[in-house]
């Protein structure tokens, strides 16, 4: 009897989470791709028609909207919060005396939800209240910042707010990263006499690779299923400049009624998430196989 | 067996009982939750308990009522529908053929709905010929609000055409005073454009354009007339509107910052709110153009078990378009009643001037149902017009271009 609850313990306790994985994860997953495939509006139905959702969803110039924002959102937002959390963690790196103190500067905005962040960069960006205000009443009367009225600048908007809510966190991955390579080798090179910037280029940097990776994932995902940091900054204004597909497929299902919409395009989101993990999961997989 | 016998007994007592006492229950999905209409539902709420009924209330609070319809969906989905929700428009036919409302043609018909309440309206409350759902008040929302100091100031009169709006406009500009007060928020875009669709186009138009959703008219001259208009009016908004509340545009009214809003009559209540008198402080007028166009809510009754819900339910209907809650409640929301024959003593002139239009309009064929508040189209296509004309308020598209986009927006709804 012990050994037979040896043996079966593990899979016993694993079950429930997996049968919750396989119902409420992969389960609506398939659930929203069959719904996304029918005429549903107000509620759900179930009579297959094809891929009707999708060809409305490509004719719908605010889809368009979303898409292009996602592409312009995600690119500059993991790009920037990238570069800057590198070159924070590389200034930090170099043994200045409060580091623990600026450190908690940097990642205090973490701390904080996308709802906090959106709403007081709002009043920030606010061309009658923040920066623009402020730098015309201290006499620039031509001094205009109006990104978050400008439709075309409007997304630009929540990039700068995005990076400064994250870039703290991508500094911490990178300080850790940059304390994890062998000292050994850098005293080496040190003694050798090549300049700290070749150091940091040539040996420190490439064999960071692996939390570039975990980065480029992390903020990936934020980027894709980012929703209430337009909610609270824009809400998806002016007009509809601002929205992601976040936000189109909620404001499919939640105020229009028009369920296979929505479903039809949380399954094109789905599909641009695994365009990004499958490639990862891959190399990994392959990389333990090796 | 000895237990089945006995719960077929206490079932049929049950049952028995139910039908001679049949306490009347009611559990109602609503989203007045604010100041003035939590009080007004309050009042509904007394007279229900006063005719013995058993309230249950059940407010969701939050996006416009996406938070409450997303309850509902999830109570009908599982198959335990509330006794009445407050919904509107072509919602309510949404619902009806989803299979889930409830007949109350006994109650209407004894209560005479259809000689009380204006054809029109009286419309939206039927599925199919049957009554369904049973009409609360009559927002108007082509109304135009304006400070009365900042037009004395500078000698300017209500306008009745969109050609004098914009030369009073002009003036303001001039004088410094912002013009047009307006919230960039899209739902208040869209009800600046169909005031604008009915002042320029008429009714007629108005009907065939957002009601039929008739292609020609989408792509007319008169639409890309409308477009035009909407452009101009872009110009005499300040640059500071994006994302703005409407009540805080309501508030630059009122502080003379300034002069006119294009609102439906909820913005009445924050000047009255404010101790603003109508006619004096605040002016109301219809928007230039003929025409009335209303956004009636009101609640649907679903479909559900038991007498006593059942009960609940009539009794909630009858009471919903008594006289007494037309007024009351009417008071406490800015509205005028939905039926025409309650006294309007007790109410201010805003209120009569809407409810003689009312009347007018109804009997010429001018009452229509509003696009921008979800009374003439479903959520899609009105959704789908809305994107179009908040993105043409929003950028420096052109009027053809707008138009092309709004008739391919509507086809792609469909």
């Amino acid at each position: 009897m012990a050994r037979w609850f040896e043996t079966h313990l593990p899979k016993m306790v694993l079950a429930p989470s997996f049968i919750a994985v396989l119902i409420f994860v992969y389960g609506f997953i398939g659930w929203t791709a069959w719904v996304s495939l029918t005429r549903s509006r107000l509620l759900p139905k179930y009579e297959i028609e094809g891929f009707i959702q999708y060809d409305r969803l490509f004719d719908s110039p605010r889809w368009d909207t979303a898409l292009n924002n996602l592409f312009i959102f995600g690119g500059l937002y993991i790009g920037i919060s990238m570069v800057l959390g590198l070159i924070l963690a590389i200034l930090l790196d170099q043994n200045i005396r409060t580091e623990g103190a600026i450190r908690t500067v940097y990642l205090y905005p973490m701390a904080l939800s996308m709802i906090v962040t959106g709403t007081a960069w709002k009043w920030i960006l606010n061309p009658g209240l923040g920066i623009e205000a402020m730098v015309q009443g201290w006499g620039f009367p031509n001094f205009s910042f109006d990104w978050l009225v400008n439709p075309d600048m409007a997304i630009y908007a929540i990039v700068l707010a995005a990076i400064w809510q994250s870039s703290g966190f991508v500094m911490a991955l990178f300080l850790a990263g940059l304390r994890s390579v062998d000292t050994e080798i850098i005293r080496a090179a040190q003694v050798d006499g090549i300049p700290t910037w070749r150091v940091y280029t040539a040996i420190i940097i490439p064999s960071m690779a692996p939390i570039f990776l975990s980065a480029f994932i992390v903020l990936a995902h934020l980027a894709i299923k980012s929703f209430d940091l337009v909610i609270a900054l824009t809400g998806g204004g002016p007009g509809y400049a601002t929205d992601l597909p976040a936000t189109y497929m909620y404001a499919m299902a939640f105020s229009r009624g028009d369920i296979g919409q929505a479903a039809s395009s949380a399954m094109i989101m789905m599909l641009v998430v695994f365009a990004i993990i499958v490639p990862y999961l891959y190399s990994e997989l392959r990389a333990k196989n090796d | 067996m000895k237990y089945t016998a006995f719960a077929g007994v206490s079932a049929f007592a049950i049952a028995v009982g139910g039908m001679a006492v049949a306490e009347p229950q009611a559990e109602v999905l609503h989203w007045w939750t604010s100041g003035g209409e939590a009080k007004a539902v309050a009042v509904l709420q007394e007279e229900f308990a006063e005719q013995g009924g058993t309230w249950t209330d059940m407010p969701v609070a939050g996006g416009g009522g996406d938070a409450a319809m997303t309850a509902l969906r999830a109570r009908v989905l599982s198959g335990n529908a509330p006794t009445a929700v407050q919904l509107k428009g072509p919602a309510i036919q949404e619902w009806y053929e989803e299979g889930v409302l409830a007949d109350i043609s006994n109650v209407a018909e004894e209560e005479n709905w259809s000689e009380v309440l204006p054809a029109s309206i009286a419309n939206h409350m039927k599925c199919d010929g049957t009554w369904c759902a049973a009409p609360v008040n009559v927002h108007r929302v082509d109304w135009i609000w304006a400070n009365a100091d900042v037009l004395e100031q500078n000698g300017i009169e209500m306008p009745s055409t969109w050609d004098e709006f914009n030369a009073a406009a002009e003036k303001l500009q001039e004088a410094g005073v912002i013009p047009l007060a307006h919230g960039g928020q899209a739902w208040q875009d869209a009800t600046v454009f169909e005031t604008v669709v009915l002042g320029l186009g008429g009714p007629d138009f108005y009907q065939s354009a957002l009601v039929d959703l008739d292609q020609e008219a989408l792509t007319s001259d008169t639409m890309k007339a409308v477009f035009d208009q909407m452009r101009t009016l872009r110009g005499y908004v300040d640059d500071n509107f994006s994302g703005r509340d409407w009540n805080l545009a309501t508030a630059m009214v009122m502080n003379g910052e300034a002069a006119f809003q294009i609102m439906g009559d909820w913005a009445k209540g924050e000047f009255l709110a404010a101790g603003k008198e109508p006619g004096e402080d605040f002016l109301c007028a219809s928007t230039p153009g003929d025409g009335f166009l209303y956004n009636v809510d009101s609640f649907a009754m679903f479909d559900v078990d038991g007498e006593d819900k059942r009960a609940g339910q009539e009794l909630l209907a009858e009471l919903i378009v008594g006289q007494n809650f037309q007024k009351v409640f009417n008071l406490n929301k800015g509205s005028i009643p939905a039926r025409t024959d309650v006294s309007l003593e007790e109410f201010d002139s805003c209120a009569h001037t809407s409810s003689e239009d009312m009347q007018a309009s109804s009997e010429n064929g001018s009452l229509l149902p509003s696009y921008a508040h979800g009374m003439a189209l479903r959520g899609a296509q009105a959704g789908a017009i809305t994107d179009v004309v908040t993105a043409h308020f929003n950028s420096d598209m052109s009027s053809d271009e707008a138009v092309q986009m709004l008739a391919d927006a509507v086809a792609n709804s469909m």
